[in-house]
């Protein structure tokens, strides 16, 4: 299959390219931009006037709730809704049912969602067994199944001992490790950002402090084992400013912020929505307004989805009862481009925080458009708004506190290893 | 963002919370209540208001006084009473909320008085029940019981007649109390120029001064000048552990007693929601001396109870 995309502007943010091309593919690779090769027939042209032409999304963070909870979601319904948001990669983290700590069930799942032909699944796994913080996994053989990092998804290690020889060990074959930065007993039974809102509605709260006191361990861990640390989730302005000063002083450490967190903060719980009940907590607008700086900066790497779609039973509760999380694949981009255009950003340097930033956080080739790299790529368009609905979300997941709002940037196609994964209905 | 408490015309159609609804309607309610305090002394006990009404008393948590001091009120005003005790864990097992809600509104209610363990549920009943059913909050989780703090004031109103030149302590465990949030809220909004807030830190939640209040820790600087003082009921398993020592240690701090009270001016009232924690949070020699304004409390609580339903039901 040879694709010919033309009159498209290609953007390349890991070369700094913004510029009117046409991109040439072949076999499943970027073979020219530009002018096509001598003798490139092409058996597809795709006119992308209007359109952007961007390496395809790299998400950090989706849970596909398989194996485990496939009455909230499918592989199939969220590998669907991955691709209609324009993403050909992801990770997703290790908090299925059971966990991901076994190699078969890792090698199960990557067969499954490559049967499907859709994005491509990288899976963090299981850093203790069952993710109960004890005994660590085999880390060489889930490596070899295809796990790309180690973490706990948001389940902490309580003992430091333990945390320390798991950062150990993983330092020891170089496998990054993604912690979640909140400390267990801090946060313990709290449901929003410990600050006004909660103060007011009566609901247990989580102090800022949960992340920064977690961080200082984490990060004095990662120095003293030269692990590579991810932190996922950054929620307040003080765990960023930590982050950026131990990378400064030379600690490999990268971070993640969400989409929510981007956008979002304690002041949307308002009346007890639920759809704002999220783990980690919805902070401050100072918190929010650092985070959006800090991703401006580098200083978080990238922006992630947070995908975690949560069936309507569980959400439709009271506040403190109703089951956090969010539905986000759809919206990444979307919201991406929000952020963007608020802060006046250069398109190149926004988008990224989807694709390069973020394949380089998982050491992988994507995110790129040189010629030689797999041709995963995204289409869309700039200029189109749409407004979020329970309809026309493919995810099972329906509930995001942005159901309502008028979104910039609309997919319309997507590509997988020079396939067409996803089309937009015109 | 629409006040969920109010319909169209900015009336009354559920009372969730204080918070956010504007002075005159306090007001209203307490005008409202002063003649139905005089039918409760009278010797036939009953007006006609909603008469036909189904009130159903949903308590997701166990209470007794409360429920029937809205039972009492309800019967008052004529309207036919059902009590349901839905204990939360057989929630839990079957039936989900929603569905619990939607079998009672095909009943035909015409309001529900509920009582929930968690902060927000009568929001959420709010938003899920049929357009003609009001709701009445009567305490969800650590959040707000307006009727509570509506006694309250009816109360302070009764005693000292104006708001606008009082200082009023609430004092204890503030941060799990939805009673004190109701209180914090109607003071406020009622122009009582200064409010105070007396607990050790343990017991205050974070930022309560953005609630217009003066945090004191130190309960004898926080009651020097007071005209009312409120004391809250200390929960049980909050009287030891890490919130505090001893339930001997937070009387020694913050138990109302005769010497503390002298710092108060001369005529100042003391006010407790119920059921008292002798020793622990109020010294018997206050809670029953003549200071203490508890009992007409529980009497004028009936009334405001009459005047909200009234006033939902009634339109």
């Amino acid at each position: 299959m040879k694709i010919h995309i033309r009159n498209g502007r290609v953007l390349d943010p890991a070369r700094h390219i913004d510029a009117r091309q046409d991109v040439f593919i072949a076999a499943g690779k970027i073979v020219a931009l530009g002018a096509g090769p001598d003798g490139f027939h092409a058996n597809r042209v795709i006119d992308a006037e209007g359109l952007v032409v961007c390496p395809g999304l790299v998400d950090l963070a989706a849970r596909l709730r398989e194996p485990g909870f496939e009455y909230r979601a499918t592989l199939e319904s969220e590998m669907e809704a991955a691709v209609a948001g324009g993403i050909t990669s992801l990770a997703c983290p290790p908090d299925t049912d059971p966990p991901l700590d076994e190699p078969g069930l890792v090698e199960m799942l990557k067969y499954r969602a490559r049967g499907l032909n859709r994005a491509k699944l990288y899976p963090i796994g299981a850093l203790t067994a069952g993710l109960a913080g004890e005994r660590l996994t085999e880390m060489g053989e889930l490596t070899e199944s295809g796990c790309v990092a180690f973490g706990q998804a948001t389940r902490p290690i309580l003992d430091t001992q333990v945390l320390l020889r798991a950062l150990q060990y993983a330092a020891t074959f170089d496998y990054p490790v993604w912690l979640f930065p909140q400390d267990p007993f801090l946060g313990r039974g709290g449901v929003a950002h410990d600050g006004e809102v909660a103060g007011r509605l009566g609901l247990a709260g989580i102090p800022a402090s949960a992340e920064t006191v977690r961080l200082a361990t984490l990060l004095q861990l990662a120095r003293d084992t030269g692990v590579r640390l991810h932190v996922t989730r950054i929620t307040t302005a003080a765990g960023a400013a930590m982050i950026a000063d131990a990378r400064d002083q030379g600690v490999k450490v990268s971070c993640d912020v969400s989409i929510n967190h981007l956008h979002l903060t304690e002041m949307d719980i308002g009346y007890f929505d639920s759809h704002a009940h999220l783990a980690p907590p919805l902070r401050t607008r100072r918190d929010r307004d650092a985070l959006r700086q800090a991703l401006a900066d580098g200083k978080i790497d990238a922006l992630c989805s947070d995908h975690t779609p949560v069936d309507d039973d569980a959400k439709q509760l009271p506040f403190a009862e109703a089951e956090a999380g969010a539905t986000g694949l759809e919206l990444l981009l979307p919201l991406t481009l929000k952020w963007g255009a608020e802060l006046k950003l250069p398109l190149a340097r926004t988008v990224a925080r989807i694709t390069c930033d973020p394949a380089r956080v998982l050491g992988l080739e994507a995110g790129t458009l040189t010629a030689g790299a797999c041709a995963d790529l995204c289409l869309f368009d700039p200029q189109v708004h749409t407004r979020v609905t329970r309809e026309a979300l493919r995810s099972q997941g329906k509930n995001t506190p942005f159901l309502g709002y008028e979104l910039p940037g609309q997919v319309r196609y997507t590509l997988v290893d020079g396939h067409v994964v996803f089309e937009a209905r015109r | 963002m629409a006040n969920p408490q109010l319909n169209g015309h900015g009336e009354l159609h559920h009372l969730l919370t204080i918070e956010g609804l504007p002075r005159e309607i306090l007001v209203k309610i307490l005008d409202t209540a002063a003649p139905f305090a005089e039918v409760s002394e009278r010797e036939v006990k009953k007006v006609p208001l909603l008469r036909g009404k189904s009130v159903f008393n949903l308590f997701f948590e166990p209470s007794t006084r409360t429920r029937t001091t809205f039972e009492i009120a309800a019967k008052r005003l004529s309207a036919d009473v059902l009590n349901l005790n839905i204990s939360t864990s057989s929630q839990t097992k079957g039936e989900s909320l929603l569905d619990t809600i939607d079998n009672l509104s095909a009943m035909h209610a015409d309001m529900f008085v509920v009582r929930h363990a968690s902060s927000g549920a009568a929001h959420f009943i709010a938003q899920h029940v049929a357009p003609h059913i009001h709701v009445i909050n009567a305490g969800d989780g650590r959040h707000a019981h307006p009727t509570q703090g509506l006694l309250d004031m009816y109360t302070i109103r009764h005693y000292k007649k104006d708001f606008t030149n009082l200082v009023v302590a609430v004092v204890g465990d503030i941060l799990h109390s939805r009673v004190a949030r109701s209180q914090l809220h109607a003071l406020t909004t009622l122009g009582v120029p200064e409010v105070r807030v007396i607990a050790p830190k343990t017991l205050l939640p974070a930022e309560v001064e953005r609630m217009g209040v003066r945090v004191f820790h130190d309960m004898r600087e926080g009651l020097k000048d007071v005209d009312v003082v409120m004391t809250l009921r200390l929960q049980n398993e909050r009287m030891q552990g890490a919130l505090l020592p001893s339930p001997q240690e937070f009387f020694k701090f913050y138990g109302l007693t005769p010497d503390k009270l002298a710092l108060a001016r001369p005529g100042a009232i003391v006010m407790h929601p119920g059921p008292m924690n002798r020793g622990v949070e109020i010294d018997s020699a206050v809670a029953d001396g003549p200071h203490a304004v508890i009992l007409p409390q529980v009497t004028f609580g009936i009334a405001v109870r009459m005047a909200v339903m009234s006033m939902l039901a009634g339109g």
